[in-house]
């Protein structure tokens, strides 16, 4: 199957030479083919799809100017609100809700002329790192479809993969875009928190959460994140900044850049992870880079201090999922019974277990020990990231410890899960920027994601090396 | 008193309850005047159709943002300073609780760094009672329950929730500890509400909620640790304040004297029933897992923006009662003086008096006659100017001065001089008032004997007289100055 790139699709749509309706039947037909073995999808809109397909077609044709991303088919992930659009977030809980607004980002991208083919599954609210905790079952890694897609955002991952779009947006809260991006041979960015606005992604960590895309390019990534990012007065934590510029600096080459290697990275990561990273290296040294070592000292803590964090603002987000106004309702004998009967029914285990420990840490009396704890690790790690950033102007890491795993793996141990985003977690909790590339394979064949950090807003950065391990690989 | 103690506040002897000393402070929510809500575009508005003024924010609907309200922010800071508080950068936090017209199932408010800080409010008599902080919040939903008892939710077989209301913006005014007398109480929310007339920064309606009273009560002895102290909800007029606090106490010392001991409480006033009733107990309290609200930034007004917020503060209630009773030379704590001040009429009195009126004349008419007029009458003050010099002048008696006033008021102004002249007001000159009281004098020598012997009762039938022979044009005060300048030769 050839693979069109969404710069390939922009370009030749904009200018005549291919339909945006001939495209989309491509990846409606690849759908038909794998979707259900793979399960990317918890809803396909086909026919809204192909009426957008067709209405931009006859906008070509009649010489109107259209958009940056003209016929580039997208899969949005399930906790994006799409107006009108069943936005279930993989949970019984919000089964059949359809939300009355578009997200900023589900708005940018239209108005640039992409279509949506559909939404994406992913582990429930978010929580997970396999894609295994969907209310409505697993998703299958193309790849290796006995193998995980990676999570949260595994059906977006997916559904780039398999071919049934040809890029994908999911939320990273943790690591949910790069570490499935990784797991699936895919380009996934992860922006600056900020630069991405978050109204309309349905809030897991709202101090952590960031969208961004999945592409089979760096340059694709490029371009979508120069759709979706910039300013939006509808998201008061959304920085006062454009959008960056970074198609234009992808061919600039690494030539005299500070490249840092983490002294003291958490171990734990398999050989042949590490021996592509250390190709990584090489491949940047190659190019004109320098690497210089960098510690961080308090990256080992960042997993404790996450799952904290995040739970203790989810279980305030995930509140609202009570059964009065919106979603499913369990009746019962009176109110509170209604609220235990609704959430028993409408939440999965992980979900309640985050919940439980989120309320946990906030609570009185607990509240210094646990959470107030959290947020002093995180300044330092935000300390530690800009005292290595005196030294270098990016950093690598692997992007997940192992390639793709079996189902089943790490189910019964959650602990085990949550260790696949001890590379990922430390940007999270700092606010920067990174981005996981795909950098040859490992174990089984599998892709090796290398996973490229810049400070806050030092996108540019990172994608003028993203692109040149692109070309080293 | 006791080091333990939140309040330096010594109660006198008389203020003391049967040797009680009464500790009250008050926590006042009042509903900012904004055009939109704290973090939304619909519409603050009450008493329109239930959900009208509904959006994702205020419904709390997954993925929906909060975006400040600047004019919110500027109303409170507004607010704060006109409290003498200082204006400081703040966070906001969230508050976790589940209830049905809680939408988000938390309160965006705030919590360890509120927007204002360390104020105070004078009440009369130069009682200061300390404002701890006024802070910025959201108000909730309201919940309507049908089928049970009382309108409570117990026992109900449904609810029926209005969003309007919720994401309002509110500000939280938390007193000190400071008040010693339930009269104090009154006073305080008597005067935080002008405070907020004044400012424009509520419309401060107890009826509609707009404005609404908790109110913390204890009791102990003078020079001992403050008592355990109950809140009281659910006190929705100045009245009730005084009446709820004055049974709480009482309620208070007799469990004291009977052995008891005061259990931290959250009461509920009933106004009809005059009492206090428990809502809950602290055992039961809720843990609020208050944290920063992560999707909104720090707020730090900078200096220019207080500053220039400071500079445009009106002149405040105590300011403006002082003024008003030394330009009319009235008892700074008169009804008079306060009256016109809370409606606002205060500056039309001076520019009575500015255009060459009478102004404790004018403040006389403009308390009697413009209850129903907004702060800036329709009647033109030359007007009322022109009345007020013709009653000085003894051109018309008062009573005359009055059924003018009550014309210019329906007509919305008017000639007074011409008016005067068509109701038949025409002025008496003295030589003509003389004669009718020489001729009073000659009628009756038998009340003018007893006038003149000091009787100054027998003056009365003298004056009467008079006006029946004038027919009600004579000015009983120059009458009576007449009668006593003969009786004086």
């Amino acid at each position: 199957m050839t693979r069109r790139t969404v710069v390939d699709i922009a370009t030749q749509v904009a200018a005549g030479s291919l339909s945006a309706s001939t495209v989309l039947e491509e990846n409606l037909a690849a759908i038909a083919a794998r979707e259900h073995e793979i399960h990317a999808f918890n809803l396909v809109t086909a026919d809204k799809a192909r009426e957008r397909a067709a209405q931009i077609d006859a906008d070509v044709k009649a010489g109107k100017k259209v958009g940056r991303l003209a016929g580039v088919t997208i899969a949005l992930k399930d906790n994006l609100c799409t107006r009108g659009v069943e936005t279930t977030c993989s949970s019984k809980i919000l089964a059949g809700w359809k939300p009355p607004y578009d997200a900023t980002v589900v708005r940018r991208l239209a108005d640039e002329g992409a279509v949506v083919v559909g939404k994406t599954n992913l582990d429930e609210f978010a929580m997970g790192s396999s894609t295994e905790n969907s209310a409505f079952g697993p998703t299958r890694n193309p790849l290796d479809t006995s193998r995980v897609p990676g999570g949260s955002s595994g059906g977006s991952a997916a559904a780039v993969a398999a071919g049934f779009s040809a890029a994908s947006f999911g939320s990273d809260t943790g690591g949910s875009i790069r570490q499935p991006a990784a797991l699936c041979g895919l380009v996934g960015v992860k922006p600056t928190y900020g630069m991405v606005s978050r109204q309309g992604l349905v809030a897991f960590g709202s101090s952590l959460d960031q969208i961004g895309p999945f592409t089979t390019t760096v340059a694709d990534a490029a371009l979508l994140m120069e759709v979706i990012a910039g300013h939006d007065p509808l998201d008061s934590t959304s920085l006062p900044q454009p959008a960056p510029q970074l198609v234009n600096v992808l061919a600039r080459g690494v030539k005299g850049l500070r490249i840092g290697r983490v002294a003291d990275m958490p171990e734990g990561s398999s050989p042949d992870v590490l021996a592509r990273l250390d190709a990584a290296f090489d491949a940047l040294r190659a190019a004109g880079a320098t690497v210089v070592d960098v510690k961080l000292p308090s990256m080992s803590f960042g997993l404790t201090a996450y799952y904290l964090v995040a739970p203790a603002e989810a279980s305030s987000n995930l509140a609202r999922f009570d059964g009065v106004r919106y979603g499913l309702r369990v009746d019962a004998k009176d109110l509170n019974a209604m609220y235990g009967a609704t959430r028993a029914a409408g939440f999965g285990d992980e979900v309640k277990r985050r919940i439980m420990l989120g309320t946990y840490a906030l609570s009185a009396g607990y509240y210094d020990a646990y959470y107030g704890k959290a947020l002093k690790v995180r300044r330092l790690i935000a300390d530690d990231f800009a005292k290595a950033y005196e030294q270098c102007d990016a950093i690598l890491t692997p992007t997940s410890p192992t390639v793709a795993f079996k189902f089943g793996d790490k189910t019964s141990n959650p602990l085990t899960m949550y260790l696949c985003d001890v590379f990922t977690i430390p940007t999270n909790l700092a606010g920067h920027a990174a981005m996981s590339v795909p950098f040859g394979t490992g174990d089984a064949g599998l892709p090796v994601g290398v996973q490229v950090l810049a400070p806050a807003l030092g996108e540019a950065t990172m994608f003028q090396v993203a692109a040149e391990l692109e070309r080293s690989s | 008193m006791n080091a333990a103690n939140p309040s330096s506040v010594v109660a006198t002897a008389e203020q003391l309850i049967d040797g009680w000393e009464l500790v009250v402070g008050l926590e006042v929510h009042v509903e900012l005047a904004t055009r939109t809500k704290l973090f939304s575009a619909s519409a603050n508005r009450f008493g329109d159709e239930p959900n009208t003024h509904i959006d994702p924010v205020t419904l709390g609907l997954p993925g929906a943002l909060p975006v400040l309200n600047r004019h919110a922010v500027e109303l409170a800071m507004r607010l704060g300073l006109a409290l003498n508080c200082r204006v400081q950068p703040c966070t906001f936090h969230r508050k976790n609780y589940f209830y049905p017209d809680l939408p988000k199932a938390y309160q965006v408010s705030q919590y360890d760094q509120p927007l204002n800080v360390d104020g105070f409010l004078m009440l009369p008599g130069d009682v200061r009672i300390g404002i701890e902080r006024a802070h910025l919040e959201e108000d909730t939903g309201k919940s309507t329950h049908f089928g049970g008892a009382e309108g409570r939710i117990a026992g109900s077989e449904y609810s029926l929730i209005d969003f309007n209301r919720a994401g309002v913006p509110l500000v939280e005014i938390v007193s000190r500890p400071d008040i010693r007398t339930s009269e104090q109480a009154k006073q305080y929310v008597s005067e935080l509400r002008a405070i907020l007339l004044a400012v424009g920064a509520s419309d401060a309606k107890m009826e509609e909620g707009s404005m609404r009273c908790d109110v913390n009560v204890s009791v102990h002895k003078p020079g001992t640790a403050f008592g355990t102290r109950c809140e009281i909800k659910n006190v929705n007029s100045i009245r009730a304040v005084g009446r709820a606090i004055d049974y709480e106490a009482r309620r208070q010392i007799d469990v004291i004297i009977s052995g008891g001991a005061i259990k931290q409480q959250t009461l509920h006033w009933d106004d009809a029933a005059g009492r206090t009733n428990v809502l809950r107990t602290k055992e039961d309290a809720d843990d609020y897992r208050y944290f920063l609200e992560p999707d909104l930034v720090p707020l730090a007004p900078d200096t220019a923006w207080v500053e220039r917020v400071r500079a445009a503060l009106p002149p405040l209630p105590a300011a403006r009662r002082a003024a008003l009773a030394t330009l009319t030379g009235q008892a700074r704590e008169s009804e008079a003086i306060a009256v016109v001040v809370e409606r606002g009429q205060d500056s039309y009195v001076s520019e009575v008096a500015k255009v060459g009126g009478d102004a404790a004349r004018a403040l006389v008419y403009v308390q009697q006659a413009f209850a129903d007029e907004p702060a800036t009458p329709r009647v033109p003050a030359g007007d009322i100017a022109a009345l007020t010099l013709m009653e000085k002048n003894a051109k018309i008696t008062s009573t005359q001065a009055k059924t003018l006033l009550a014309d210019l008021v329906a007509n919305g102004g008017g000639d007074v001089i011409a008016m005067a002249k068509a109701k038949g007001f025409e002025s008496m000159d003295t030589g003509a008032l003389e004669s009718l009281v020489d001729a009073a004098i000659a009628a009756d020598p038998d009340a003018w004997a007893k006038f003149k012997a000091g009787e100054q009762k027998a003056i009365g039938a003298l004056v009467g007289a008079v006006m029946k022979s004038s027919k009600g044009k004579a000015d009983g005060k120059a009458v009576t100055a007449l009668l006593q300048a003969k009786a004086n030769t």
